[in-house]
């Protein structure tokens, strides 16, 4: 039962390779494999959005997958947001935020921004309704939302460019 | 929570997903979009011994249109892209109304129609939509194939037509006859959240304005998707005035269901929103089958 399965994926633009258990949730192969823990994990059933990442430009819930089935493909975290990890090279997603306050903890805010890029290189000028739908499936339990709203619309002003 | 270890397939063909269905039987499970399966198997109520993950099988996604003739779509297509898919609006725009409902966007990306058809959870869309939309389910196991309409399909909580070794692989929709409207209504306390009630129904109208089908399915009312069968019977025939889709309403709510209480509703709430709710859903399909 403990066969291991060799997986060879893309993350953040760097390929790693690594023989991983069937059961591996990709949520706790990026954060214990790679190192990468910005992927934060809040509920592990796929209620709270906290896990969200891209596969393929797609958001996906990572602590809903296991890590085999990312064999092949191409995952964005919130690391690849910043890539050489300097604070003046914030995506202008993440700029928004800060500038709106749209966190307090930031538990939840990979989530939100992993959630928010797709969704605003598809919907460039979002409606306050658009935007509540998007961010449905992600928990705040800081901010009561409004400003990560605010800060959505400032960030679309923005015309904030993908990754 | 982690999930139990398992022993884990990926095939790329269907015979060979077939194969290994066979082989493992009762303890083998199908890996659809995953997005019911794995959450339960994290919190460890569902330990399969066997995983066969589908998503690597090319051959279950797609959606065809055949003139005049039945959409057809692969089990492993995803919600997202029934949600975009220009078919299926044109084909069946029910279907693509129904998406926005269920669950959010991450899960869309990853969710597929047959998995969830297959789940055959009671608060799920998809079920009620394909009882509303007179799906037929195409069944395939090692060496048969059959196929059950969907209503045959449900046979309690949890619980499809499906035996051990078989696999949901293409669900096809009829195309809707002329002059007929659709409505899907469902109540939830946040968007994209499983609904308290929901329901999914379809309205055609002969020449004269007269209701010559109807359909009318319910979810989070039972232990499956529900049809309103007093309900459709009293529309049958019947010129759909406000006072009929009342009434039936009134029907659906009082005779065809039998809900039960949880932390979310009573059975007399239920009640009230199924009522609410079929009114809306057949006043809207009446006024697009006018059209």
């Amino acid at each position: 039962m403990d066969n291991l399965h060799t997986l060879s994926v893309n993350v953040n633009g760097v390929t790693y390779t690594r023989a991983v258990e069937a059961r591996l949730l990709l949520s706790d192969f990026l954060r214990h494999e790679l190192n990468l823990t910005g992927t934060h994990v809040g509920c592990e059933h796929g209620s709270c959005g906290a896990c969200t990442i891209l596969m393929d430009d797609q958001a996906v819930r990572s602590c809903i997958m296991f890590a085999v089935q990312s064999n092949g493909h191409t995952l964005t975290t919130i690391e690849g947001l910043t890539p050489d990890g300097n604070m003046q090279h914030l995506h202008p997603l993440q700029t928004a935020f800060h500038e709106k306050h749209g966190l307090q903890c930031g538990y939840c805010t990979p989530g939100f921004l992993m959630t928010l890029l797709p969704f605003l290189a598809e919907n460039p000028h979002p409606s306050d309704q658009e935007i509540r739908e998007a961010i449905s499936g992600n928990l705040c339990r800081c901010t009561g939302y409004q400003n990560i709203i605010e800060a959505v619309k400032l960030a679309a002003q923005k015309k904030a460019p993908r990754p | 929570m982690k999930p139990a270890p398992f022993l884990y397939f990926a095939p790329n063909s269907l015979d060979e997903a077939l194969l290994l269905l066979a082989q493992y039987g009762d303890e083998g499970k199908v890996l659809a979009g995953g997005q019911s399966l794995i959450p339960t198997m994290n919190f460890r109520l569902a330990q399969p011994a066997v995983l066969i993950d589908l998503n690597l099988i090319a051959e279950l996604f797609y959606v065809r249109a055949q003139a005049d003739g039945p959409l057809h779509i692969g089990a492993m297509t995803r919600q997202r892209t029934l949600e975009r898919d220009p078919l299926i609006a044109a084909h069946a725009p029910l279907l693509q109304a129904t998406m926005p409902h269920i669950a959010h966007p991450q899960i869309r990306n990853r969710g597929t129609i047959g998995g969830s058809l297959a789940h055959a959870d009671p608060a799920a869309e998809l079920p009620a939509v394909a009882l509303a939309l007179n799906a037929q389910l195409r069944l395939r196991s090692q060496h048969n194939e059959r196929w059950v309409a969907a209503r045959d399909f449900y046979r309690g909580l949890f619980t499809t037509a499906l035996a051990a070794d078989e696999m949901l692989v293409e669900i096809a929709l009829p195309s809707l006859p002329p002059r007929t409207g659709w409505s899907i209504q469902e109540m939830a306390r946040r968007h994209g959240d499983y609904a308290i009630v929901g329901v999914a129904a379809t309205l055609t109208l002969d020449e004269q304005g007269r209701c010559t089908q109807a359909t009318l399915a319910l979810l989070s009312v039972g232990e499956g998707p529900v049809q309103a069968q007093q309900a459709i019977k009293l529309l049958q025939g019947e010129l759909p005035t406000p006072a009929l889709l009342a009434a039936a309403a009134a029907t659906t709510a009082q005779i065809d269901i039998d809900p039960t209480a949880d932390i979310h509703a009573s059975v007399a709430f239920r009640r009230h929103l199924a009522q609410v709710l079929t009114r809306k859903a057949l006043t809207e399909a009446f006024e697009r089958a006018k059209r």
